[in-house]
């Protein structure tokens, strides 16, 4: 059907993808954080809101598997006014909500945005799924990958497209290396095999300031960003 | 409730009536035959045009969020209802003789081209409780939004700015299938195979259950949805002159109240 249209995708705007909003501004940045169980990632989200929340309009969408325990724990830990924390359900598919059916996430950002904003930056915490587990180019702007010292120092080897390729690979919990007989070193040389010129940041969220060098990195592409062109 | 007109209810019927919108698409068809296609009966092996599309929109992997729903099945596996592939097969024949009758016939009639605000309407009145008001609006306008990117259309961009906040799925269901050149009756096949293709896949996931079985008890309720879409479309077609009250109101009360419950867990794998 109407083939000789001369967009392919005249309706991109209701992907979510289009960097503007329908009054023409710039929409929010929008960031995807994934990764295994138990590696970090709601911790992450917390300290993050917590180093840049009175620099920027934040809000934060979770992605649990089968509770609303990762929107509850940043409500817990009032990173956040509830208003800017969402909950989508993802009838027990994570990756699916985040990549291969992003619809239930875009409401949840554009009500956000709607009902919050305007918001500098939306963080979009997928539940703890697998390695393979990447966020779709039509919900975020760029990705983070979080894994940890603890789930063992060969993954930055195996590989799998959450390491190879997510724009900035977390490896959490470098405090506990020394417990579980991880090599950093090694897991930043297998990381700089896969990852070619792709950021890696280690971080250790206990310690002060734990969460410095992926609020550094978040807010270089926020001014990115915000500098290209509507 | 919304006001906003967006379709033309003059007498003397139902019908919806939207200007070509930006891209001046005329009203969708299946487009010309080709030039060497026979002029009367059709070849061997001819399937009814707009089946691909049909395919398309029913498929499980349509992104429009069906995935975090059970159909009722959540709170069934729950109470014991559903516990293997029998007690799937009952679950899913009557979700299918009622809610998806109910649907699959509003979803005939958006197809047909009654006004979606009378079928919105119309639905509420056939969903009497709130949690399944809340997820046929969620799902709708889910449904919206890849439908829009899929096959744009001036209706379904109606439809959208007079309920911004989702109608109810079987009616932008309907719409869809307008949409991507289908007639009534596919529209009702697409709402009619969701009700029980839903909860089967839901199965598979609530109980470890045999996927195999879970398809096999779609197999063995397929001609139960050829009736059903049949039925449901006459009664969209009649919508056209009758209004919504030609439409079937089946409702399965135990899905209506155990909606309710599951709306309320704290711990839930699917959204409903």
């Amino acid at each position: 059907m109407h083939l000789d249209h001369p967009e392919t995708y005249p309706q991109r705007h209701t992907h979510g993808a289009d960097p503007r909003r329908p009054d023409g501004t710039r929409r929010a940045l929008r960031i995807g954080l994934g990764g295994p169980v138990g590696s970090g990632k709601t911790a992450t989200v917390a300290a993050l809101c917590r180093a840049l929340r009175d620099e920027l309009s934040i809000a934060v969408v979770t992605n649990d598997i089968y509770t609303r325990e990762d929107a509850e724990f940043l409500l817990r830990n009032a990173v956040l006014p509830a208003e800017r924390i969402s909950a989508v359900e993802t009838g027990a598919c994570p990756h699916t909500a985040i990549r291969d059916d992003i619809s239930a996430n875009l409401e949840a950002v554009e009500d956000l945005e709607e009902g919050v904003g305007p918001l500098d930056l939306i963080l979009v915490e997928s539940g703890g799924d697998n390695l393979t587990a990447t966020f779709s180019k039509g919900l975020v702007d760029a990705q983070v990958f979080v894994i940890d010292v603890a789930g063992g120092d060969d993954i930055p080897r195996k590989g799998g497209p959450g390491v190879t390729t997510a724009d900035l690979l977390v490896v959490n919990k470098t405090d506990l290396a020394p417990y579980v007989g991880s090599d950093l070193e090694r897991m930043a040389r297998d990381a700089k095999e896969q990852r070619g010129d792709l950021p890696v940041a280690f971080t250790s969220l206990v310690a002060p300031e734990g969460v410095r060098p992926i609020a550094d990195w978040v807010r270089e592409r926020l001014a990115a960003w915000t500098a290209a062109p509507a | 409730m919304d006001d906003t007109v967006v379709g033309n209810r003059s007498s003397p019927s139902y019908r919806w009536e939207v200007p070509p919108g930006r891209n001046g698409w005329a009203q969708p068809t299946h487009g010309p035959a080709p030039a060497n296609a026979p002029a009367s009966a059709p070849a061997v092996g001819a399937v009814a045009p707009g089946t691909a599309a049909l395919l398309i929109l029913a498929d499980g992997r349509f992104p429009a969020g069906g995935h975090a729903h059970s159909g009722g099945a959540e709170a069934a596996v729950k109470a014991g209802r559903i516990h293997d592939a029998v007690t799937l097969e009952a679950f899913c024949r009557g979700r299918l003789h009622t809610a998806g009758l109910t649907a699959a016939a509003l979803a005939a009639a958006a197809a047909a081209g009654v006004d979606p605000l009378v079928l919105d309407e119309a639905a509420d009145a056939r969903t009497p409780v709130p949690a399944l008001r809340t997820t046929a609006r969620r799902l709708g306008r889910q449904l919206m939004r890849a439908a829009r990117a899929t096959w744009p259309s001036p209706e379904l961009d109606a439809l959208a700015a007079a309920r911004p906040r989702g109608a109810h799925q079987p009616v932008v269901q309907g719409l869809a299938a307008r949409a991507a050149g289908l007639d009534p009756r596919a529209a009702a096949y697409a709402a009619a195979y969701e009700s029980a293709g839903g909860p089967a896949s839901a199965a598979v996931r609530l109980l470890s259950l045999d996927p195999f079985d879970a398809t096999t008890v779609l197999a063995r309720l397929a001609p139960e949805m050829d009736r059903i879409a049949a039925r449901a479309a006459e009664a969209g077609h009649r919508a056209l002159d009758e209004g919504p009250g030609a439409l079937p109101a089946a409702a399965a009360p135990l899905l209506d109240i155990a909606a309710e419950q599951h709306a309320a867990w704290p711990v839930r794998l699917f959204a409903s």
